[in-house]
This record gives C-alpha cells, structure tokens and sequence, in this order.
C-alpha cells in the first residue's frame, strides 16, 4: 500500500514485448517526476492495483491495449465514468485495467481521480523488444503525464483523500 | 458446415495465453471437442538448455504469475535431487509455508472472483460485487493474507526472489511471521464461513469417472511432497515419472498432452488430491468437509469449488501451524555444489501436479530440461468431459452453450498460461 497520495503506476510485462509499455513510461516518468509522485511497476496480479491505490487521491494508470487500432494509438480515460467494454478482456485467471477499475468502482474502493492511459500494443511474443510505434507512444505519453503531473494543483486533490 | 460464431475476447492487453473450444457434432452427437490452444509456444525447456544449475528457479517462476511458487519448488527440488542434496527440516516446512500462501491466494481468487459467479447467475466478478461488495471483500483479503506469506518470505508476492537452490537467501524473523499470525487467523474464519458458503450452491448434476494422480504422502496433506499415487494404484516415486507418463503433439494445441501408461486420461487438481488424500487432513477440516456434503471422493468437477474451499481453509490452518512452530533455518540455504546427474521434483501447484526435470552437467550447467504443468495433464480430462457435458445441452443457443462450457472449464482453473485466455467457442455440424 503506497503512502503518497499521487501515484503514477506502470502495468505490463517487461518481457513480452508491446505489453511493457507502461513500464516503459513510468520508468520515464521517475526520471522526471515532481516531488510526492510515487511511481510504481505492477507486473502480474492487477488485482494489486486495489492494494497500491487504497490511499490515494490522484492516479494515473498506464497500460498497453488490444483493441485493433493502429499500433501506437494513444488512448486516455478518467475513470470517473465506466471505462467502453472494448477496454477489458476476460481471462481464466487475469483481470484488465479496466476490469480492476469497475470491481474497485462497486467495491466503492476507486480513488477520487484516477486517469489512465492506453497505447495499443503490436508484438506481444516473448522476449520481443518493444515495437517502433509503441516505442514513439511511449515518449508522447510520458511527455504528456509529465504535463499534468506538473500542471496540478496538488492540494486540489489532497482535499479529496 | 460450420455454425455459429465466434465470441469475441480481449481487449485490454494482458496477455497471458489464448485459447478456444471447438465442439464437433455428426449425426446431433458430439464427436470431438477440443480445447484449441494456440498460445504461442513458450520453448522454456530449451531456454534452460546451457543456463546456470542455479537459474530455474527465477526463470521458471516466469511461466506463470499466479503460481511462480510452485515452478520455484519443483525446480530447487529437482536441482537439489540431481547434486544428491537434503535441504534442512526448517527450510522445508519454510517452503511448505510459503507454498501454502500461493495456495491461499490462488484460491481465493477462483473461488471469489471466477467460479462462485457462475453458480450465484453473475456474469462476473465485478457484477458480484456490485450487488455483494461485502463478498467480494471477503474473497480479496483472504487472497491479500496469502499474498502477505509470499510477500515477507518471497521477498514479493509476483515472481518472488528470495528463493534459491537449496533454500532461502535470507530467512525471516520468527517475529516477522509471527506478525502474521492475526491476519491468517481472520483468513482461517473466513476460509471455513467458505466452505459452508460454497457448499450451499446448486451444482449440475454431472459426474465422471476420473482417474485422479496425484501426490501422498506419509503423513502429511501433499504440498511439497510425496510419491505419484492414482485411484488405479500407481504408486511410484518422481523419479520413474517418465516411464509412466508420456507427452505428446496434437494438432490443435501448442500446449502437450499427457497420458498414463501409453492411453489412459487423468486428471490432477484439488479433486483429486483431496479424492486420494482426504485422511490427510486435520479431523477438524475433514469433518466440516463431510458435514457440509463432500463426501471422501469428488467427481462432479462443478462440486470443485467446495474442495477447492476446504483446501483453502487447509492452507491457512497450516500456515497457523508452520509460523507457530518457526525456527529461522539458519544456514538459510543448504550449499548445492554441481554434479553430472539427472534430478526429479514434483510438487502440488494449485492445479495440480508440476513435474520437473533437469539433467546437468558436472560443470553445473542444464543440459535437459522439462516441465509438465497440471493444466497441460489436465486437458485430455477437460476435452473427455466436455464431451459428455455438451451432448445433452446442444440444442442450446451459441450463447447460452458457450456460457454453460465456459463455466464447465472454469471447473478445472485451468491455467493457459502455464500450458498456455479464453473463450472462443466454435460449433461444427458435420
């Protein structure tokens, strides 16, 4: 459980090529982030979301999606209203971001501003590097996190927790 | 002919494996049905081929995400049985401890959030919890104490790394697992309030005859050891493993198959460690199992989910046991030196039997390896049932077959990660 009350949390799996974009831009966004944003590398459970989050008041999710676009399409919602079904997936055992979003949203556990962002994925196989188009996502997206991250108002949110 | 069409799946990318089922009918019966897993192949035999005696503990805990634990245990098991090593009682029942938190954590979330859905007419978890929040809560912190286990011993509840060949890199602080203690007691309550829960559902009444394989050992309810046993009386040690199991292609799955003794289809799991294992377990729990109407054998694979509770609830009560008998291993880790041997580990993921095997070199590097997850074992088990499971209902709309399939396999966890998502449902009238 993070004890700052802004994260920006990377999912995905360094080792299966696209999915690691979201580490890639928090990895980016460490480099660079203002002070009290803690950065946090999720591979795996998801589920872990519900845990990392439980205290904060601002946070941004970044994850890589499948959805047939063209590869490197940046996507961002603000989970305040219930993600498109196009966003989640089911499983036998994984959870989506967005399926995270939703069960934290009936569990009245979702935190007051949570934002994510998506890019589509192109190669998912093992080992593979990340692709062209995702690599390029990465630096818009992290230039774009970097903005609003320096843009707000902490105490704006504080007054939400 | 083909009929009907297929169901749409992912969208946001976690991709931990893909695959379908085809449902073939001649004449209105059911021919074939297959479980079509085209998960690209994941070649992590051969990955260890040159690698360090040392490694396949961290690499194999990659292949899946739910139960790293048990690829880190059958690994180290059969590293160590390669250099003729006997690792300390403490770092044993160690291991057992940190095994029984995948368990606790690995249950919790199929029995919560993928299979009590099915039978409570929710189509998930997330709309179980927007009517049964207090539920769903109850299922994420009897996973979160598992992930806790994991987390102080492990070093990390995903991928742990503080498990090594021969031990521990570092052992806890009886004070640290003591510490515990309070959490896995609540885990304890609300494990047996889900078994009372759980057995109440209504199940379809469908039952096979399995032949179910599956650790024992002398005293103890199977986790980390013990000789293979079936219900038709195999009875040997991991090392003659391969003369009775044999591994083999089928055209629609990356993901082998496994038979017994050249023909015969089994099945591991909880159904079966608990069929063969059941005066194993503490009277307390072997008698809440009864009371609630599990009887000694399970063979409806619905009725899983109550097995599958009283395993949970097993692993927390052990969990108590071990931390309360804790001495810290001190050394942490046994010293393994390299020798030129072949090696055999089997241990009991949450799915079942993982078989592993490494022959190594006396310079300490792998020449062999292989592994053998439950779900891959299991899935000639799966495809007989849902045979038998289909051919009655194929009068059913697309929609609805493919949702009563869907909940037949999920009967089984399967792991399609391990062997290799679901679903995609084809039916083909021929």
């Amino acid at each position: 459980m993070s004890t700052s009350t802004r994260l920006v949390i990377g999912v995905g799996n360094h080792d299966r090529g696209d999915d690691a974009v979201g580490l890639a831009v928090a990895e980016r966004i460490r480099a660079a982030a203002p002070l009290g944003v803690e950065i946090i590398m999720l591979d795996g459970d998801q589920l872990g979301l519900l845990d990392a989050w439980a205290n904060a008041a601002e946070v941004y999710v970044i994850d890589a999606v499948c959805s047939g676009s063209p590869p490197g399409t940046v996507f961002r919602f603000d989970a305040a209203r219930p993600l498109p079904a196009r966003f989640s997936h089911r499983g036998t055992h994984t959870f989506s971001l967005a399926d995270v979003v939703e069960l934290a949203r009936a569990l009245g556990t979702l935190p007051p501003h949570l934002t994510g962002y998506g890019i589509e994925g192109h190669r998912f196989d093992m080992g593979d590097p990340l692709s062209p188009e995702t690599s390029k996502a990465v630096e818009i997206v992290a230039e774009r996190l970097l903005r609003e991250l320096n843009s707000a108002d902490p105490g704006r949110w504080l007054t939400c927790a | 002919m083909t009929h009907g069409s297929r169901v749409k799946v992912p969208a946001l990318a976690r991709v931990e494996g893909e695959g379908g089922l085809e449902i073939v009918t001649e004449d209105g019966k059911v021919t074939e049905a297959r479980l079509d897993i085209y998960e690209p192949p994941r070649f992590f035999e051969a990955m260890l081929r040159g690698r360090r005696y040392t490694e396949p503990p961290d690499i194999t805990a990659r292949i899946c995400g739910i139960c790293p634990i048990a690829y880190q245990m059958s690994a180290c098991q059969a590293i160590e049985d390669a250099c003729g090593v006997t690792v300390s009682n403490q770092v044993r029942q160690l291991r057992r401890l940190i095994y029984c938190g995948e368990w606790i954590e690995s249950h919790a979330l199929h029995i919560y959030l993928l299979h009590a859905p099915d039978f409570l007419g929710y189509e998930s978890g997330i709309a179980l919890a927007k009517t049964h929040p207090d539920l769903v809560q109850r299922g994420l912190r009897i996973k979160k104490a598992g992930n806790l286990l994991m987390t102080v011993i492990g070093g990390r509840s995903v991928h742990p790394v503080n498990i090594k060949v021969g031990g521990f890199y570092r052992a806890p602080a009886v004070a640290e697992l003591g510490a515990l203690a309070p959490e896995l007691e609540w885990a304890r309550q609300a494990a047996e309030e889900t078994v009372r829960w759980v057995a109440a559902f209504d199940f379809p009444d469908f039952d096979h005859p399995y032949e179910f394989v599956s650790l024992r050992h002398p005293s103890e309810y199977p986790i980390t050891q013990g000789r293979i046993v079936s219900t038709s009386g195999l009875d040997i040690t991991p090392a003659t493993y391969d003369e009775h199991f044999t591994e083999f292609q089928v055209p629609h799955s990356t993901a082998l198959h496994s038979v017994l003794d050249g023909i015969r289809t089994y099945l591991t799991g909880p159904m079966a460690r608990y069929s063969l294992n059941h005066d194993r377990l503490p009277p307390d729990i072997a008698g809440l199992a009864r009371a609630v109407g599990l009887e000694t054998t399970c063979t409806n694979p619905f009725r899983s989910i109550i097995v599958r509770a009283v395993e949970l609830l097993y692993a927390c009560d052990e969990a108590l046991r071990l931390i309360a008998a804790y001495q810290s291993p001190a050394p942490p880790a046994a010293d393994v030196p390299a020798r030129q041997a072949t090696g055999y580990g089997a241990t009991e993921a949450p799915r079942g039997l993982l078989y592993h095997r490494y022959r190594i070199r006396a310079d300490g590097t792998i020449e062999d390896a292989k592994i053998v997850p439950p779900t891959s074992q299991n899935q000639r088990a799966i495809e007989a049932d849902l045979r038998d499971f289909a051919a009655p209902r194929l009068h059913l709309s697309q929609h609805q077959l493919t949702h009563e399939c869907e909940q037949a396999v999920r009967s089984y966890d399967p792991c399609i990660s391990c062997a290799t998502h679901f679903l995609d449902l084809t039916v083909s009238h021929r």
